[in-house]
């Protein structure tokens, strides 16, 4: 056993796939002592906040301020509003009504703006331009307004006794404060999803709900598996016939309609996390069985178990002493592999709006079923999808590495 | 006539059958045989025609087809895993290949601890049973300061070969089955395995069952000689009558494989 450690940890391959999975199961691990947050607490009043670091306003006009003359900070401030795409657009506008493409030169803003305020109309329709495109060129108008006029903003705080209001504090274009000063400053490095809850906070929660469906999915499946295939293999017989007979029927149904019909049978309410690693561990034993039962045929006739038999052992003591350790590598190939597909399904099952309960905890399905449904990748909300993706497919590929690297470790015909 | 010798295991239309229909191999086909306390009996007979089998069905590993084995000539009766752990005091055998006998996962004192429970020396103190391994081990000329904590593959072929013979040392059986004990090593280490074989039935006066292919390693062991062809006993006897006076064209073409054995050993053994 410890030679086999030994071997797996010098294959590159599985080296790669454990440190990634460590990575993943210290991220799970870590994160909530840093993030206390409740996964599924709604933190933001909307939809789709984007990923970035969020400063109270309100608190930056609490907060100290410094004044610095930044020679950029001009055009950082027209270029927030008009960047190249409005640019471009502007000028489309401008060509469509007539103005001579010489004429217009879009990397002045100053004669642009000119030539937008003199022409653009929102009533004007050119051949050709949709009527979103005519709604695009009104809004892009509006937040034009007043780019140009730099003032100073003034805060205003209602007068406690005549109810008007009074100017309290001016802010000045040059005026800064600094981020750590400001009281409540919230990171959202992948931003919010539909319900306004902290996606990355959530999906490390799910990470570690979906490994743990894997898991247990993966221990009932290789149990059942392994349990069946011993017997059928090892006994043979009456007790291999009857095996065989609910092994070739559970094949012959796909896994996956299986796990619908029982998911669906079990009614949304009574389907915790757990629950459902259980039926998809109850569905995906069938391979491990024949695998193991394969295995053992070819070991029960070995000299080795027949000299253990003249030894006087028991069947058990023969199928755990002798014949078990020796398909225990393919048993723990299949146990890594039951977990990945495990994950899988879950996601699977989840998508279809067959997963776990949706009020109890995150998963990876189950946020992919919201970001479906809340149609994120319609929207181009990339940080409500993209991440869990990533994700599972960093799991799966963590796991079926280590796979291929201890595959490599048992059957040394496969190594280069 | 060695009728008035006690019989110690027997047989009557043994046959094994492999497998159904098209792909059926009658690996035993209704032999009869008959051996006696403290003989050396040898199976003689070519790759393939059935001599491991026979011997499997003989230690009760496998189910025999058709026909019944009669042990001390009450017929053999290993109905229950109580009933077969008793046979199996009775009987032991040491294997063709020695590289497969072994569970690579158990050390050798396992090997040689399993034999002293199974004749109930399981609550000996530790170091008589220590005594017990040590003196097996020096029996086969095994050092058992230099093999506890190793495992079977660490030896060498002849070294686990003897290994077996000091398993069967511990378990003092009345039969022992010996199948082509010598086939898979090397040629220096056969005549001390050999050597070991006849000391140890000498020792505990067991009967022995040798399976050969060498007829004339058979000639130069065993008292009674059974020849096999593809699953049959197809000639049978004394060593002397069947070797000298060989009946069959089998057994003649066995003879002529083995060239020496009417140059040297016909006068120098017999
Ligand atoms: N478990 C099995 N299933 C099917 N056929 C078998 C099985 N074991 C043996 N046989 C067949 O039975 C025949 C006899 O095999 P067996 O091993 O008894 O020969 P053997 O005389 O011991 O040969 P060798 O000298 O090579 O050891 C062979 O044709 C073999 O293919
Ligand atoms: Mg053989």
């Amino acid at each position: 056993m410890k030679h086999i450690l030994h071997e797996a940890f010098r294959s590159p391959k599985f080296v790669t796939g454990f440190v990634i999975f460590m990575a993943i199961l210290a991220l799970v691990v870590f994160y909530p002592l840093f993030v206390t947050d409740h996964p599924l607490a709604i933190i933001g009043q909307g939809t789709f906040f984007p990923p970035g670091i969020y400063v109270s306003v309100y608190d930056t006009t609490n907060a100290p301020q410094y004044t610095m003359m930044l020679p950029e900070a001009e055009g950082n401030r027209i270029g927030a509003k008009l960047g190249d795409v409005e640019r471009e657009a502007m000028r489309e506008w401008l060509i469509d009504f007539g103005i001579p493409r010489a004429e217009i030169d879009i990397d002045d803003t100053a004669k642009l703006m000119t030539l937008w305020d003199a022409y653009y109309d929102p009533a004007l329709r050119f051949q050709g331009m949709t009527s979103a495109r005519q709604k695009y060129f009104a809004r892009l108008d509006a937040s034009l307004e007043g780019l140009l006029v730099m003032e100073p903003r003034v805060i205003a705080v209602p007068n406690t006794e005549t109810g008007a209001f009074e100017a309290s504090q001016s802010i000045e274009l040059t005026d800064f404060v600094n981020v750590n000063e400001v009281a409540n400053v919230r990171v959202l490095p992948l931003g919010t999803d539909n319900f306004g809850r902290d996606m990355l906070t959530q999906l490390v929660s799910a990470i570690g709900t979906s490994l743990q469906i894997g898991l247990v999915a993966g221990t009932v499946a290789t149990l059942i598996g392994l349990t069946l295939g011993l017997m059928a293999g090892y006994i043979g017989g009456l007790v291999d016939d009857v095996i065989m007979f609910f092994t070739n029927l559970f094949t012959a149904i796909p896994g996956i309609v299986l796990l619908i019909l029982i998911s669906y049978s079990i009614g949304q309410e009574n389907r915790g996390a757990v629950t459902v690693a259980v039926v998809i561990g109850v569905t995906s034993w069938v391979w491990t069985t024949r695998a193991v039962r394969a295995q053992v045929i070819s070991l029960r006739n070995r000299d080795h178990v027949n000299l253990s038999k003249l030894s006087g052992h028991s069947i058990f003591h023969i199928i755990f002493a002798d014949i078990l350790p020796y398909i225990l590598s393919y048993v723990v190939m299949a146990f890594i592999l039951q977990i990945s597909s495990g994950i899988l399904a879950e996601a699977g099952l989840s998508i279809l709006g067959l997963g776990p309960k949706t009020t109890d905890v995150p998963t990876l399905g189950l946020m992919m079923r919201w970001a479906m449904i809340y149609s994120a990748h319609i929207l181009n909300k990339w940080w409500a999808f993209f991440p869990v993706i990533v994700a599972i497919a960093l799991i799966s590929f963590s796991l079926n590495l280590m796979n291929t690297g201890l595959d490599q470790v048992f059957n040394p015909a496969l190594r280069e | 006539m060695n009728d008035e010798r006690k019989l110690c295991l027997s047989g009557k239309g043994l046959t094994k059958v492999f497998g159904l229909g098209r792909q059926k191999t009658v690996a035993v086909d209704h032999v009869d045989f008959a051996f006696h306390e403290g003989e050396i009996i040898s199976i003689v007979g070519e790759s393939g025609s059935g001599k491991t089998t026979l011997a499997k069905m003989l230690l009760g590993l496998i189910g025999e087809t058709e026909g019944e084995v009669y042990f001390q000539g009450v017929k053999r009766d290993i109905g229950s895993q109580k009933k077969k752990q008793n046979y199996w005091k009775q009987i032991q055998a040491i294997f063709q290949d020695p590289f497969s006998s072994y569970n690579i996962f158990h050390k050798i004192d396992e090997v040689l601890l399993d034999c002293i429970r199974m004749r109930g020396g399981g609550k000996l103190p530790h170091a008589k049973k220590v005594e017990m391994m040590t003196e097996a081990c020096s029996f086969v000329n095994l050092k058992f300061e230099e093999l506890t904590n190793k495992y079977p593959f660490e030896l060498s072929g002849g070294q686990q070969q003897r290994l077996m013979i000091a398993r069967i040392f511990l378990l003092k059986p009345k039969i022992l089955l010996a199948d082509e004990p010598t086939s898979m090593i090397d040629a220096c280490s056969r005549a001390t395995i050999l050597d070991f074989l006849m000391q140890l039935r000498d020792e505990i006066g067991m009967t022995l069952i040798f399976i050969t292919h060498d007829i004339g390693l058979a000639y130069y062991v065993s008292d009674t000689v059974y020849i096999m062809e593809k699953g049959k006993f197809v000639e049978s006897g004394s060593a002397d009558e069947v070797i000298l006076n060989p009946q069959q064209p089998y057994t003649r073409r066995l003879l002529n494989d083995v060239p020496k054995i009417h140059e040297e050993w016909d006068l120098s053994t017999v």
